[in-house]
């Protein structure tokens, strides 16, 4: 029985549980609905959430801790001796799982019956032109031992998911006649119904909380990993990067961190001015019709996919900025040879960031309480005056924080720097030259054919978690920033 | 009480904001070195007739202004009259202390720096020390003009807003309910702060309550559904009202 018809049981339990706690309590007032402690529905909810809570939930943890158990069980039943050369557990574990599918189809298709396909000392041979004439995937032939752990994990699989669909339906049972049998007109059903809601919400604010987590801890274990095969001197306080898949790689953050934070300043050049006094002209100048058109407009461009922000400084912006600062171009300076460069990717990050910084900065402005431009203006000053003096000071703690926002997304944008910045790892500070980001060596550590055992694989995510840290500084100091000013007007 | 000078005069002004007929054909001249209060129910208008006199409803886009308003005999709606400078002449305090996120001596020099009134640092220290003595403020706040002015109490923060007004050197000194958000004792501090400026300047202030009214004002202006009522010196007003509306308001049975 597939997942989906649990499912679907699972269901049909719940709204026969509704309707069935929802009379029950009727039928306990006489009809009357006033001598219920809750509405009718409640007592229903409450029949068909007590159902299909604890049922889903116990469903969800069996799904992920099954193959946890089976897969230990079964990889501990491979000798090591019966491992390809070069190959790992893992890449046999794969093999196993092939196998157990490649029998698992062959058995519905009709090719072999059950218990052929449980049979351990089938041929092996026979058995895997049997399988291959059916039509099943197989890297290899079988080899003995793989086909007893394919047995064996087919055999524990089809237990444990046997055994899953008797629990949860049990359980879903077992729940609905508790809250059926609890069910009276004195039973304070909303009350405990609300509860269950409340569970619910508290269940995904966690879920939202435990990934990050999770995504840290993924990211610390390839890091501790990384530090073992790798000295962390090297990384931290080396100059040099320099991978060499063939061993012997220097592989320093350091030039990394310098191309990035120069592409990211430059971007924060040219959004910040650009942005906050489209944010000042929107909010303090623009009329209602102005407004309500370019805000939107404006706000377009945050919707650009980053890649198409890529492709423009490709193909308009590097070589505009060659023909202005290249060999012969119209300055006459030769001082850009490739239209990948700081400068191009900059500009162009900048240009991502403008619809951030003023969309944010103009939130903060329209914060700014009107009766602080009545003191300003009914003092003699001009609305000019007023915004030097009065609103762009109330409103800079803001500003600033906007601004730590838009820093920290330059700093993890990866798509730009990929295809705008270059290759090439240096501590320059000549903006035409092509230069390297954290976020594009990730990238290309990750591309590819890949061996997450070599330390070039891994600085990925050493290089990641600095990233990380870096932006999450970045953030928790502007969210810091932004709620001590919005304290000052509440 | 011997008559003064004119100071405002007021001549067939009606608002509109947009479709609402907010102010009708009020008339009404107020002296110069007096304090002049107008009462009224909510929504009467008394507000709105304020805002006219230092032109603060150009601010706001729906709202149309006509009649004539003189200032000194000057038409302050006339094409010729910049509204900025006649704010620095017409100073205004507001319903909710707003004083700015800047130290309090920021706040007082805000406007002498904006109109170039200090030739130096040292006149300016001497404006903002002048214009603090005069808001009643100067004894609690002389020690700590670099503190934040938003860190002090509602009524010290009222007072500096006073302060702040009384620096620019105005000439009418228009306060929009200023102690609806203070406290018994801080409001008996404006009170008596706006009896002493009336040595100074023409006081115009808006107020719902009444005894304030009787207290503070030499005159009192009853505004009622966009009209002016009654106009007069305020004992006349406060105990032989000559409308009918006038003393039903009063005596607390429309409101």
């Amino acid at each position: 029985m597939a997942i989906s018809w649990l499912l679907l049981i699972l269901l049909a339990l719940a709204v026969i549980g509704y309707f069935t706690g929802r009379s029950r309590a009727l039928s306990s007032a006489g009809g009357n609905v006033r001598e219920l402690h809750s509405l009718p529905s409640y007592y229903g909810y409450n029949v068909a959430l007590t159902a299909l809570v604890p049922a889903l939930g116990l469903l969800m943890i069996w799904l992920l801790v099954q193959p946890m158990i089976v897969n230990s069980t079964v990889s501990g039943l491979i000798p090591d001796q019966a491992l390809p050369e070069g190959a790992d557990r893992g890449l046999a574990m794969s093999e196993v799982r092939r196998v157990s599918d490649g029998l698992d189809g062959a058995v519905a298709a009709g090719a072999i019956s059950q218990a052929q396909a449980s049979n351990a000392d089938a041929d092996i041979e026979e058995l895997t032109q049997t399988l291959k004439d059916a039509g099943q995937v197989l890297t290899q032939d079988i080899t003995q031992p793989i086909l007893v752990a394919a047995q064996k994990y087919r055999s524990m699989t089809t237990t444990g998911s046997v055994a899953m669909q008797v629990v949860v339906l049990s359980l879903a049972l077992l729940g609905a006649a508790f809250a059926y049998i609890r069910t009276h007109k004195e039973f304070r059903a909303r009350n405990v119904v609300e509860q269950g809601v409340l569970a619910l919400l508290l269940l995904a604010a966690s879920i939202a909380i435990l990934t990050t987590v999770g995504i840290v801890l993924s990211m610390v274990f390839e890091t501790m990993n990384f530090f073992q095969l790798h000295s962390w001197k090297d990384f931290f306080f080396g100059g040099t990067w320099a991978p060499n898949f063939r061993g012997g790689s220097e592989l320093s953050i350091l030039p990394l961190l310098w191309g990035t934070l120069y592409i990211s300043l430059i971007a924060l050049l040219v959004a910040v001015p650009i942005g906050l006094f489209a944010a000042i002209y929107l909010s303090e100048y623009a009329s209602g019709a102005t407004r309500s058109v370019a805000k939107p407009l404006l706000e377009i461009l945050a919707g650009i996919p980053t890649i198409v922000y890529g492709l423009f400084a490709l193909l308009t912006v590097g070589p505009a900025l060659v023909s202005m600062f290249g060999d012969g171009g119209m300055l006459g300076v030769g001082w850009m040879a490739s239209s990948n460069a700081v400068l191009t990717a900059g500009l162009v990050m900048g240009i991502m960031l403008i619809p951030f910084v003023s969309s944010l900065s103009d939130d903060i402005i329209n914060a700014v309480p009107q009766s602080m431009r009545d003191g300003s203006l009914g003092l003699g000053a001009t609305h000019s005056e007023t915004v030097r003096s009065v609103i762009l000071p109330a409103a800079l703690p803001g500003i600033v924080g906007a601004i730590l926002l838009a820093a920290s997304r330059a700093i993890g944008e990866t798509m730009i720097v990929v295809m705008a910045a270059g290759a090439i790892a240096k501590f320059s500070g000549n903006p035409f030259e092509a230069m390297t980001t954290i976020t594009t060596r990730i990238v290309s550590q990750l591309t590819g054919d890949t061996d997450f055992a070599s330390p070039e694989t891994l600085v990925a995510f050493a290089l990641g978690l600095t990233l990380f840290i870096i932006t999450l500084g970045l953030n928790i100091f502007a969210l810091y920033i932004v709620r001590k000013y919005r304290e000052q007007y509440e | 009480m011997d008559s003064k000078a004119i100071k405002i005069a007021a001549n067939k002004v009606q608002v509109h904001y947009g479709d609402t007929h907010a102010i009708k054909d009020v008339d009404v001249e107020i002296e110069d070195k007096t304090v002049t209060a107008f009462i009224g129910p909510s929504g009467c208008g008394k507000s709105t007739f304020l805002r006219c006199l230092n032109r603060m409803n150009d601010t706001i886009d729906i709202c149309r202004v006509q009649g004539d308003i003189l200032l000194d005999g000057e038409d302050i709606y006339d094409k010729r009259v910049d509204p900025v400078q006649l704010r620095a002449k017409v100073g205004m305090v507001f319903q909710k202390p707003n004083p700015f996120p800047k130290s309090i001596y920021d706040n007082v020099a805000y406007g002498p720096r904006i109109h170039g009134l200090a030739r130096n640092k040292a006149e300016l220290d001497e404006i903002v020390e002048k214009s603090l003595r005069r808001g009643a403020i100067w004894d609690e706040v002389k020690d700590r003009l670099d503190a934040p002015g938003t860190g002090l109490s509602g009524g010290q923060q009222q007072r500096l807003c006073i302060a702040r007004a009384v620096a620019t050197e105005p000439e009418v000194l228009l306060m929009d309910e200023p102690c609806s958000a203070l406290d018994p004792i801080a409001t008996a501090q404006v009170e008596e702060l706006i009896d002493d400026l009336r040595s100074r300047y023409s006081v115009v202030i808006v107020t719902h309550s009444m005894q304030q009214a009787a207290r503070v004002s030499q005159k009192t202006a009853f505004f009622h559904l966009g009209n002016l009522v009654e106009y007069g010196e305020t004992g006349q007003i406060f105990t032989n009202p000559e409308d009918p509306r006038t003393e039903s308001y009063i005596t607390g049975r429309i409101g």
